[in-house]
């Protein structure tokens, strides 16, 4: 019975990793789902293209060539080492070791080998991000909103990167070293091109203490596995899944148009045209704009979810630029703040919502930030992954000014102007045409 | 200048092939009014049958919409296309960007389905048709650079229009760090032109014309009238409006119209 123990351990802990897993899964869909209906259906050959590009593709990282190649390298050896997740699921749950290795031969070899090499550039790109972040201290990593538990969590996704890293190789060199030594349960299979230079840290072990070391490593890193699996949920490497829903659902349509509200065009309609569009028609809209995330849509929901916190969209942000309290990313950011909360809260509850006098506005995102904003689309442009922090705003400066009536004066007199003669200065309306004259 | 309008077109059962969306910048704007004759010298000179809105022109609703009221926008938007569609209008050539968003991505949900050209477009449609030349002498060798407008760039990903223009011109056309579709806003957008700014470190004009200055042009080229306002005192209050002219796309191409 005993000699089972690891295998049922192993099945355990991965009944739980999985578990959990499905579990913030489903607390992050339920969360989406609180957004309003947007239809973003249509054109789905186009959308595929898009994910694929922008996505799968990372093109929109090029813009930063030293990111990008970074960043691919943690991708693509991200990608890649977690084929060795189904092996070590199998070895774990049968009991087996390497159990690949027998079908596959020498393309085994090829494959650790492979991974190998891809784990130390995977290192090496960890490092020099850490080192960009903490050491050359790249501004964008550095603003306000990056303060606390976001520095903290870019920091620990790096250390959690490494920590795997090191635990894949160090396995490998342990494994090795008893696979020469022919020890019973090590055969010969893989290709250690990396796991080599750490000979010399274990080559003073007797056998046994390597077995144990292995064994260890082995372990550390399919239960480090299971652990960061389960930190993504509360951390911005959500991103690595919500990238490719995000670009798949993104606006397909020029950046410069900005949605119109029918129930407003009803209404509109009515008060213009009142023989042709009769008032039974259309209800008054209940709320108009957004002020909590219960009215954003839910691609906006999804948007927060999705954001890594990069700051690109910041750093190009003209207001951000000049010194202005508003930065795109803390939008989305606060918006991901309040939604867990609001989460929370409806959990708190048996699945309703009890208002805490709280809202997105006003307690997470302060109008000064709102009427900053140039609606200049730099930072839709800028983001790697299409999230769209514009729209947040646009609709929060629609709940201020139609529902709360608080634009700021010099907006209103501009309105007011508009209202009286048709321009947004107090120019009469006669005087169209005097461009004509001189 | 003689510039008919639909009313008085109408009356003489004539219609225009495209109708000159002047907009309020291009209409009461001092500066911007210099635009809209320039635009028209290079219509006139192309022989293009075209007629303005006149007093029947409202604002398009941008910067209602852009300052959160979608109410006052719709209203605008609903009027023009009414106005619009009385005059039966298929096409429309715009020298403000803002406009030409508008006019082109929001009326049509509104029910206002009309073809809209930016007038770098219908410039650089010109040009290629050999409806107007140019000399290339009058900003010979000058060194210019093309300042996007977000409303033009990065909204309508129009960026090539303008720029094939200006190279008609036989100058040194060089382009700032941010440009196209990294260009730095000149801090108008979004009904930024019609209020004070948010308590900050500097003004966005001051930072767009930083980048300016670090590229020492001759011109800087400009395809929006609010740009237009912005960078122009953005060089003023850096006292190097002797050497750095800002102009539109249009002012430069009738000044070397051949």
């Amino acid at each position: 019975m005993m000699a089972y123990l690891p295998n049922v351990i192993f099945l355990l802990l991965l009944g739980f990793c999985v578990g959990l897993f499905v579990r913030n899964c489903k607390r992050i869909l339920h969360s989406i789902r609180l957004g309003k209906p947007i239809d973003r259906s249509t054109d789905s050959k186009q959308r595929w293209k898009n994910m694929l590009r922008v996505a799968f593709g990372q093109q929109k990282m090029a813009a930063r060539p030293v990111a990008a190649i970074l960043h691919g390298i943690v991708y693509v050896g991200f990608i890649l080492i977690n084929i060795e997740l189904l092996e070590i699921c199998i070895d774990g749950i049968t009991g087996s070791h390497r159990s690949f290795a027998p079908y596959l031969g020498s393309f085994y070899s090829f494959l650790i080998g492979s991974f190998e090499v891809l784990a130390f550039l995977v290192l090496l790109a960890v490092i020099l991000f850490w080192i960009r972040r903490n050491i050359i201290r790249i501004q964008r990593f550095w603003s306000a909103e990056m303060k606390g538990w976001p520095k903290r969590d870019a920091d620990l996704i790096l250390y959690f990167e490494m920590l795997l890293m090191l635990l894949f190789l160090s396995m490998n060199a342990t494994d090795s070293l008893l696979q020469a030594q022919g020890y019973p349960g090590y055969m010969q299979a893989g290709f250690f091109p990396i796991s080599d230079y750490l000979y010399p840290l274990y080559a003073g072990f007797e056998v046994e203490q390597l077995v144990i070391l292995e064994r260890s490593f082995w372990w550390l890193h399919s239960i480090g596995i299971g652990v960061f699996l389960n930190y993504l949920y509360y951390s911005k490497h959500l991103h690595i899944i919500l990238a490719f829903p995000n670009t798949y659902f993104a606006n397909l349509e020029a950046k410069g148009k900005f949605g119109v509200n029918p129930q407003i065009k009803n209404e509109v309609q009515q008060m213009l045209f009142p023989e042709t569009h009769s008032s039974t028609s259309s209800a008054v809209p209940e709320k108009f704009g957004a002020s909590d995330v219960f009215d954003l849509n839910w691609v906006q929901l999804m948007n927060a979810y999705s954001c890594s916190e990069c700051g690109r969209c910041t750093s190009v942000c003209p207001a951000h630029i000049t010194g202005k309290k508003l930065s795109p990313r803390k939008i989305m950011m606060d918006t991901r703040d309040r939604l867990e909360e609001v989460g929370q809260n409806i959990r708190k509850h048996n699945g309703e919502f009890k208002s805490d006098q709280k809202e997105l506005l006003h307690n997470y995102i302060s109008t000064e930030e709102i009427w900053a904003c140039t609606t200049c689309n730099a930072c839709v442009d800028a983001c790697p992954i299409e999230i769209d922090p514009l729209s947040i705003i646009m609709e929060m400066r629609q709940y201020l000014t139609m529902e709360k009536s608080e634009a700021p004066n010099e907006l209103n007199a501009m309105m007011s102007n508009l209202e009286n003669n048709g321009a947004p200065w107090p120019f009469s309306n006669q005087d169209r045409l005097e461009w004509i004259k001189n | 200048m003689n510039v008919p309008t639909l009313a008085q077109l109408q009356s003489e059962g004539k219609s225009p092939e495209v109708v000159f969306w002047v907009g309020c910048a291009g209409s009461f704007d001092d500066r911007a009014k210099r635009i809209t004759r320039a635009f028209v010298e290079i219509l006139q000179r192309a022989s293009i049958s075209f007629a303005v809105l006149g007093q029947e022109e409202q604002c398009s609703g941008d910067p209602a919409k852009r300052a959160g009221n979608e109410f006052l926008f719709q209203m605008q938007a609903l009027q023009n296309i009414a106005t619009l569609h009385a005059y039966k209008v298929t096409q429309i050539v715009t020298a403000c960007p803002h406009c030409f968003n508008t006019l082109k991505n929001e009326y049509p949900e509104l029910g206002g389905h009309f073809q809209v050209m930016h007038h770098t477009q219908f410039i650089k449609t010109l040009l290629k048709e050999g409806k107007i030349t140019v000399r290339g002498g009058a900003f010979k060798g000058k060194r210019i650079t093309f300042h996007d407008p977000c409303y033009l760039g990065r909204a309508n990903q129009i960026y090539e229009a303008p720029r094939e223009v200006l190279q008609k011109l036989d100058s040194d056309l060089v382009e700032m760090k941010s440009c196209k579709s990294k260009g730095l806003c000149c801090g108008a957008g979004g009904a930024q032109m019609f209020k004070e700014s948010e308590k900050g470190t500097h003004e966005i004009n001051e930072a767009r014309t930083l980048q300016i200055e670090e590229l020492n042009p001759d011109i800087v080229a400009a395809g929006c009238p609010f740009c237009n306002t912005m960078l122009t005192d953005g060089i003023k209050a850096k006292q190097k409006e002797e050497q750095i002219q800002v102009l539109d796309v249009a002012e430069l191409i009738a000044k070397d119209l051949d």
